[in-house]
């Protein structure tokens, strides 16, 4: 898979941190999970969260501690793997980090319309923001928004196109309230995105002002 | 060590010498705690790490009782993964760093924070030769010293205090994208010195 679009520099370095939101940590995940460039970036990001732990002041811990765990440590099973024991069927549309919410094929879920040719299905997760799949059909755009914060979307299935560039599978648009735009799906078939955002996005448009409160953006 | 009934033995362990020991030490020490379980290397581990995980963690905000809770956590994941660990890849204190970060957030959230399976973590080559992580982890923790005091405030910000870039932009009351444009700063001047020129961007 070539990626041509990959995550800023300021959104790895939050997720290193363990700053970012649910759902935007998701999408980065997600990435990583299939971007060897941006995985090399979060290492370097993760061993300035190392170089940081390593320059903290001592704090006390409880006398019993060592003791405590070092008398189960007998009965301590290692962990043999970090991957799910789940043997379904894995589908490899599904980045790995999709997958502890995401039990089926992507066609096979529940996805709520918007509009014709717009569909969503939401994250098991309440936060400031949105962290939704977004399936949209061809031909079809994404109402024209803007952002008062983040907005990270990663193409799963199709290919859309906005003022930045084409965006195909694996591909991240990483965007902030710089920007106004309206993707547009170019590909023969739905355009299928994980999306998350840290604030509620703003639409530019009376329509999508008036869908705003039924769709929950 | 089997035989002993538990916790005898922890009396002898806690008194072992913690001299000062380099960065790249504490990596061969979890390298060799990666090869075969041994309680007085872990003990060894966990004394000079727990205080540190403790600290972080309640620098997170997490509750006094609960951090020692957090900690405890953290650090019998330690045992349960370090197979898992190789020092050529990253630094003892970096995979502790990630452990303890997962483990807070998951405590917090009570939701699990996604990552990218250590699986595939261990699998990406390695380019750099043994050793060489450790070097380079000391040259991170320089680098950050020296970082303009901006950049090292939102630097602190993200890892210390876990707040977001909107929640930064509000606290210092500047706009998001400035935010955004001094933790690139800072990202960049600490990769020129992680990668230096092989560093490809
Ligand atoms: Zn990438």
């Amino acid at each position: 898979m070539s990626i041509n679009h990959h995550l800023d520099d300021a959104t790895l370095v939050s997720y290193s941190a363990g700053a970012l939101s649910q759902g935007m940590a998701l999408v980065v995940a997600s990435h990583l999970s299939i971007c060897p460039q941006c995985r090399k970036r979060a290492e370097v990001n993760d061993s300035v969260g190392g170089a940081l732990l390593e320059s903290l002041e001592a704090e006390t811990v409880a006398d019993g501690m060592l003791a405590s765990i070092l008398t189960r440590l007998d009965d301590m099973p290692v962990q043999l793997t970090e991957v799910s024991t789940d043997t379904a069927v894995i589908d490899p549309e599904i980045p790995s980090p999709l997958r502890d919410y995401i039990d089926r094929p992507l066609d096979d879920l529940e996805w709520k319309r918007i509009v014709p040719g717009v569909a969503y299905y939401d994250m098991p997760w309440e936060g400031h923001g949105v962290s939704r799949l977004l399936r949209i059909a061809p031909g079809k755009a994404m109402l024209a928004h803007t952002h008062n914060g983040n907005e990270l979307t990663m193409v799963l299935r199709g290919s859309f196109s906005d003022e930045v560039g084409r965006f195909r599978r694996g591909d991240v648009a990483d965007l902030d309230d710089q920007i106004e735009h309206q993707p547009l799906v170019d590909s023969k078939e739905d355009c299928i995105c994980l999306i998350a955002t840290d604030a509620p996005l703003r639409f530019t448009t009376l329509f999508g002002k008036l869908v705003q409160p039924i769709t929950g953006f | 060590m089997k035989n002993t009934p538990p916790g005898e033995d922890v009396d002898n362990i806690v008194q072992l010498s913690q001299a000062d020991m380099a960065s790249s030490d504490w990596s061969d020490l979890l390298g060799s705690l990666a090869a075969k379980p041994d309680k007085n290397i872990y003990a060894r581990l966990f004394n000079h790490f727990a205080p540190k995980v403790k600290a972080y963690i309640l620098r997170l905000g997490v509750g006094v009782s609960a951090a020692e809770e957090v900690t405890q956590e953290v650090m019998l994941s330690v045992w349960r993964k370090a197979h898992m660990y190789h020092p050529e890849k990253a630094a003892a204190s970096t995979w502790i760093f990630t452990l303890a970060r997962n483990q807070s957030i998951d405590w917090m959230r009570k939701q699990k924070y996604p990552q990218y399976s250590l699986d595939e973590w261990s699998e990406t080559a390695s380019e750099s030769g043994q050793g060489e992580q450790e070097v380079l982890s000391d040259r991170v923790a320089k680098a950050i010293s020296q970082l303009p005091e901006k950049q090292a405030q939102v630097i602190y910000m993200s890892y210390f205090e876990g707040r977001s870039h909107g929640d930064i932009a509000s606290r210092l009351d500047i706009p998001l994208g400035s935010v955004k444009s001094r933790i690139r700063l800072a990202s960049e001047k600490l990769k020129q010195i992680w990668g230096g020129e092989n560093y490809e961007h």
